[in-house]
């Protein structure tokens, strides 16, 4: 009776080797590494806007999403709003979170490490009365946000810490939101 | 003038590549702008010493002889240790020789100094990593009331006014500067980018032993994952001082520090501090730890538990609850900022066609892609000890031998000028 051991490959559905292979043909060329981000965004009445998502420019050239994404969002009813959608400053928080899990499942895949589950719960602390206008030494934005992960994976708790570092390190919106940015509003 | 190879600079790494020449009986000059060990002279502070322990500066044929090798070289001392190897050996080096231009000439070189020219088959780039304080271009948005320095043109405190001071960058030269600036009576606040956190003593031991010991510094750069990533690591936060004592961001806080994120800009006078200061800290914690599991894995495969003391891990970085993301610098409080922001060479007098996009020659391990031409005494660049005194002998050797390989093909080949 002949025995085999087969190890089972860690796969967490991320494709590592067309990552590194993409970092490699980029430093190469690094005019193709060019890309734009973008969306639309109409009114549609009250606090209630509509975004909607489906091209970007990248690698030389136009490219569309599969489909058409669509997301609205309002403000909540003790805004005096109908609440129907998220709000924008919740979109942000599920922005940073699908950045940062994104990353640990590439970090994770490229470090050798199975996920079996990944779960964050975001919170952000805001003053409002920055909004509101009420008081000027308050900040419109965030006064920080507090990610929490609970990851239950092949690797020993600083293994996990690392891999969430590492995703961080590697965040573009974690750096959206950490450094400053320069914004540009039009009106045409 | 001929000669066979063209050394340039007579710190360590030329006069240790001089030494492997002379063995290979190689006809060659070091040329030196200044005197030998002359950034050591000219471009350190006061109170620097390195941050290798004595026994650790080994150069081909040279070494530590005194009784404290633990200890750890002040720059005069760092100084006559280079100027005796130079000596001991009987260098062939031409002081005040400032190399104006290497350029292509038949299929070698030629030399362009202030003291005439070189013509030889091979050239040896030995000028170091450290040539030209990097400084970022926030700089140019600095309110002008407030005084700035690098590490090049920093001596010690008294030359800076009495009051706040911003010190950009927590890597070797950063956090030494602070520490100093700090006990000085001025208030520091420190801005952290990545860093590299070592203890100064693990288990009894220097650290920079244990990297030695375990062969961590023997690491070659064809064996990482990610050369370019490990040629561009931070210094390690490392001070060599009497005591012994570690230097990291905790000691700093302690004595009354404040640690703000990257500096990310300058806007209307206020600086902006990125909000990762927690996470480089932790990346910096983690680290530390995968180095320290390494170096207790290596003790007890190798039975060195019973010499040393038990394993043991530091207190993670403490940072506040809400760092500060502003600090008005239009307010008087700050009237310095240190940018210890790094350092680059300078090869502006290099006119062969060997630089890449970003200005770095393009090369396998010293072997620079233009034939007869390598490069000595970079991070990294055969092992994770290249850029220490201890490391660049072993690239020299190396280096020397390729060199003498290719002169000998030449001559097969009689491809000779």
């Amino acid at each position: 009776m002949t025995t085999t051991t087969i190890d089972k490959p860690v796969n967490n559905g991320v494709n590592v080797e067309a990552l590194f292979g993409a970092r490699e043909a980029l430093t190469k060329a690094p005019e193709a590494a060019q890309f734009k981000w973008r969306a639309s965004c109409e009114w549609v009445k009250g606090t209630q806007s509509r975004s909607t998502i489906d091209s970007f420019y990248g690698l030389g050239a136009e490219q569309k999403h599969k489909t058409r994404f669509s997301f609205d969002s309002d403000h909540p009813e003790v805004f005096a709003s109908e609440d129907s959608g998220a709000t924008p400053v919740e979109i942000v928080l599920a922005g940073l979170a699908g950045c940062l899990t994104a990353g640990i499942a590439a970090v994770a895949q490229a470090r050798d490490v199975q996920l079996r589950s990944v779960k964050a719960t975001l919170e952000a602390g805001m003053d409002i009365r920055g909004i509101l206008g009420a008081d000027p030494d308050v900040r419109n934005g965030f006064d920080g946000i507090k990610v929490t992960y609970k990851i239950d994976a092949d690797a020993s708790p600083d293994d996990i810490k690392a891999i969430v570092a590492q995703s961080q390190k590697r965040s573009a919106v974690y750096d959206i939101i950490t450094n400053p940015t320069n914004v540009t509003v039009e009106v045409k | 003038m001929r000669t066979t190879t063209v050394v340039i600079g007579a710190g360590q790494a030329g006069l240790a590549m001089s030494w492997w020449l002379a063995r290979r009986s190689i006809d060659h000059v070091v040329l030196e702008r200044g005197e030998v060990a002359n950034s050591w002279k000219t471009e350190r502070w006061d109170s620097l010493t390195l941050l290798t322990p004595n026994w650790q500066s080994r150069l081909p044929g040279y070494g530590y002889e005194g009784g404290d090798p633990d200890g750890f070289r002040t720059m005069p001392e760092t100084i006559g240790f280079i100027q005796g190897y130079a000596e001991m050996m009987s260098a062939p080096v031409r002081t005040h020789t400032r190399v104006g231009s290497v350029r292509c000439h038949g299929d070698g070189y030629e030399v362009v100094t202030n003291r005439g020219n070189w013509l030889c088959e091979t050239v040896v780039l030995a000028t170091g990593a450290c040539n030209t304080p990097v400084v970022p271009a926030v700089a140019d948005a600095v309110p002008s009331a407030i005084a700035t320095l690098t590490p090049m043109g920093y001596r010690n405190p008294d030359q800076i006014e009495e009051g706040g001071v911003l010190v950009v960058g927590a890597s070797a030269s950063g956090v030494q500067i602070a520490e100093e600036i700090q006990r000085s009576g001025r208030p520091v606040t420190l801005a952290v980018g990545e860093h590299v956190r070592v203890p100064r003593v693990y288990r009894g031991k220097d650290i920079k032993w244990w990297m030695d010991a375990s062969g961590v510094l023997d690491q070659r750069y064809d064996e990482v994952d990610d050369v370019v990533r490990a040629r561009n690591v931070p210094s390690l936060q490392l001070a060599g001082y009497a005591d012994r004592r570690t230097i990291d961001l905790n000691s700093l806080t302690g004595i009354g520090a404040k640690l703000v994120g990257r500096l990310a800009g300058i806007k209307d006078g206020k600086a902006q501090f990125s909000g990762s200061l927690r996470n480089v800290c932790a990346l910096a914690d983690l680290k530390m730890n995968r180095l320290l599991d390494t170096i207790d894995d290596w003790s007890r495969e190798h039975g060195r538990d019973d010499e040393v003391a038990p394993p043991h891990r530091f207190e993670t970085t403490a940072v506040e609850e809400s760092p500060p993301l502003l600090l008005d610098l239009t307010r008087g409080r700050i009237k310095t900022i240190i940018w210890a922001t790094g350092f680059r060479p300078d090869f502006s007098w290099l006119d062969v066609p060997v630089l890449d996009r970003k200005g770095s020659i393009r090369h396998d391990g010293g072997v620079v892609e233009a034939p007869g031409l390598y490069l000595l005494g970079m991070p990294f660049l055969r092992r994770r000890k290249s850029s220490l005194i201890d490391g660049v002998g072993d690239d020299a050797r190396d280096l020397s031998a390729h060199l003498a390989s290719y002169l000998r093909e030449r001559t097969v080949t009689g491809v000779t000028a």
